[in-house]
């Protein structure tokens, strides 16, 4: 099949794809597949930063089925390759729980983004997605956050959250909420917000000794923070962590 | 110490200062006091060196050196503290990461050790306790959730830490209940009181300088020091107000 058909084309999918064209030639079909018992815990974290081995374009696509009061706890850092994605359609299960907590941060023309597919399939499954973007340059960052609850997944719990921080003019974040709920006892929330460092902050922080750059790295960590409380592993957060900031400091 | 000269400062293309000049030698608390919107919070942004706020005529002095020229970072390791009418809050960064970030930094710059975990913690508490603050808030985020009293407390006990040469002080005292006003007045004593030492001491009430008795008293007005004085200064305008003792200037 000539790699051009399998790019998405279809209308009801143009909320997965920001950037159709960067897609060519890549194996769209690719899926990773990952099935959590039910009762298990399954945690991953991906991280995309500068290295050797790192292609222009990085795509993973995740596909989670999570058992009955099965849990599947994913954390990312997108913070390389000049199209960095992180896909996933997850599956859950009755009183499952799927938590995300991603970061993606960037300048240049890059664009670095986190889609995800929810899909409560059962009754009182919970889902908790906390994503915060740090785009300087012509960076973009994007949340693409499609939440589908079926007719009988009543009492489903759902959260999405997304913020964007922009360092610099030209910069920009996205985010695309898109909900599908046919079950009518469910909790879904989601908020998304944009905006800069507080400079009223910095002033204070520069008024007690430290230089902008330090001022910034503490803002931006304060910020990015959120996405990575519910990782239960101190030292995985603060390798996490450093690998986002140290990328905000070197670039800026 | 401090010298102010000749120093004209505006806000968005509007002036706000206009020919303010003050000394304060080393080993003085020196009081300024003024009208709402006369420009002393003004004045303590400047010094600060707050972006926005331009300098356009008149220069500012610091132990010899040009304080306009530094970076407000600069400035802070140079010795000068601000103390804010309006603290700010931080969210997600908590008062020990800020001030411990911030000790080192300064400390950095002036080419000395940084302060260990352990050194800078025992420091930390130290100085909650001169202010009386329950050293738990420490851990708290930078002024978030704290009340307005709390928040003048929280910010005498990093001039502790910090341990600056020169404290320009905005309002303190405002918010504060009466015993937390005498014990930040304490504190300023115990913090700033040292020949090496200065205060610009902002403020609407007599009653935080019954317990910090600054050496001398001005009326900031419109931009300028219109008078200065003693204590007594301070008295008379309790009991007359500004524009009766404006009036005999
Ligand atoms: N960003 C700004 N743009 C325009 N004018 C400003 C700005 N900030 C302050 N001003 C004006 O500058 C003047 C001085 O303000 P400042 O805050 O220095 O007064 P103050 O003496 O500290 O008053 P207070 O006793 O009420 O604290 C006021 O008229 C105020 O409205
Ligand atoms: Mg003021």
């Amino acid at each position: 099949m000539p790699e051009a058909a399998e790019l998405p084309t279809r209308r009801e999918e143009a909320w997965r794809y920001s950037a159709v064209e960067r897609l060519q030639g890549e194996a769209l079909d690719d899926w990773r597949v990952i099935d959590i018992a039910a009762g298990e815990t399954f945690r991953e974290t991906l991280l995309i930063a500068d290295a050797a081995d790192t292609k222009p374009t990085e795509l993973h696509r995740w596909r989670v089925s999570v058992g009955e009061g099965a849990r599947c706890e994913i954390f990312a850092v997108l913070s390389s390759a000049e199209f960095a994605r992180l896909e996933i359609e997850v599956t859950l299960g009755k009183r499952a729980h799927f938590e995300l907590g991603g970061i993606t941060v960037g300048g240049r023309e890059t664009v670095r983004e986190i889609v995800t597919r929810t899909i409560h399939a059962e009754p009182e499954g919970t889902s908790n997605q906390t994503v915060r973007a740090v785009h300087w340059g012509h960076g973009t960052g994007n949340f693409l956050g499609n939440i589908d609850v079926v007719r009988h997944a009543q009492k489903t719990d759902a959260a999405q959250d997304f913020k964007g921080l922009l360092l610099e003019k030209g910069a920009s974040v996205n985010a695309v909420p898109q909900l599908e709920i046919f079950a009518d006892d469910v909790k879904c929330a989601h908020g998304a917000s944009v905006g800069q460092l507080d400079e009223t902050a910095r002033f204070y922080m520069a008024a007690r000794g430290l230089s902008p750059d330090l001022a910034r790295r503490l803002l931006v960590q304060a910020f990015l923070g959120d996405a990575l409380v519910s990782l239960d592993d101190d030292e995985t957060r603060e390798s996490m962590m450093g690998i986002a900031l140290d990328k905000v400091d070197r670039a800026l | 110490m401090l010298k102010i000269d000749n120093l004209h400062a505006q806000i968005d293309g509007k002036t706000i200062l206009n020919g303010l000049t003050l000394e304060v030698p080393a080993g003085e608390v020196h009081a300024i006091m003024g009208p709402n919107g006369a420009g002393k919070s003004t004045l303590s942004y400047v010094l600060g060196g707050r972006p926005g706020y331009e300098v356009t005529q008149g220069s500012v002095e610091f132990n010899g050196q040009d304080l306009l020229d530094l970076e407000p970072h600069e400035r802070a390791a140079a010795g000068l503290f601000l103390g804010f009418q309006y603290p700010v809050e931080i969210p997600g960064v908590s008062n020990l990461q800020f001030l411990r970030e911030a000790l080192n930094s300064q400390r950095k710059a002036r080419g000395e050790e940084p302060l260990t975990g352990g050194e800078f913690l025992k420091l930390a508490k130290d100085k909650a306790g001169l202010l009386k603050l329950d050293p738990e808030m420490l851990k708290r985020h930078v002024n978030v959730g704290f009340s307005g009293g709390e928040k003048k407390r929280a910010e005498m006990v990093q001039m502790g830490i910090l341990d600056p040469k020169f404290a320009v002080l905005d309002e303190t005292d405002s918010g504060l209940d009466i015993d937390a006003l005498r014990v930040v007045g304490e504190g300023i004593n115990a913090i700033m009181r040292a020949p090496d030492k200065g205060v610009l001491l902002i403020t609407h009430y007599q009653r935080l300088l019954e317990v910090v008795k600054p050496d001398k008293v001005s009326i900031l007005s419109q931009g300028r020091i219109v008078r200065t004085g003693g204590p007594e200064l301070a008295i008379e305008l309790e009991s007359e107000g500004y524009d009766a003792v404006m009036a005999d200037a």
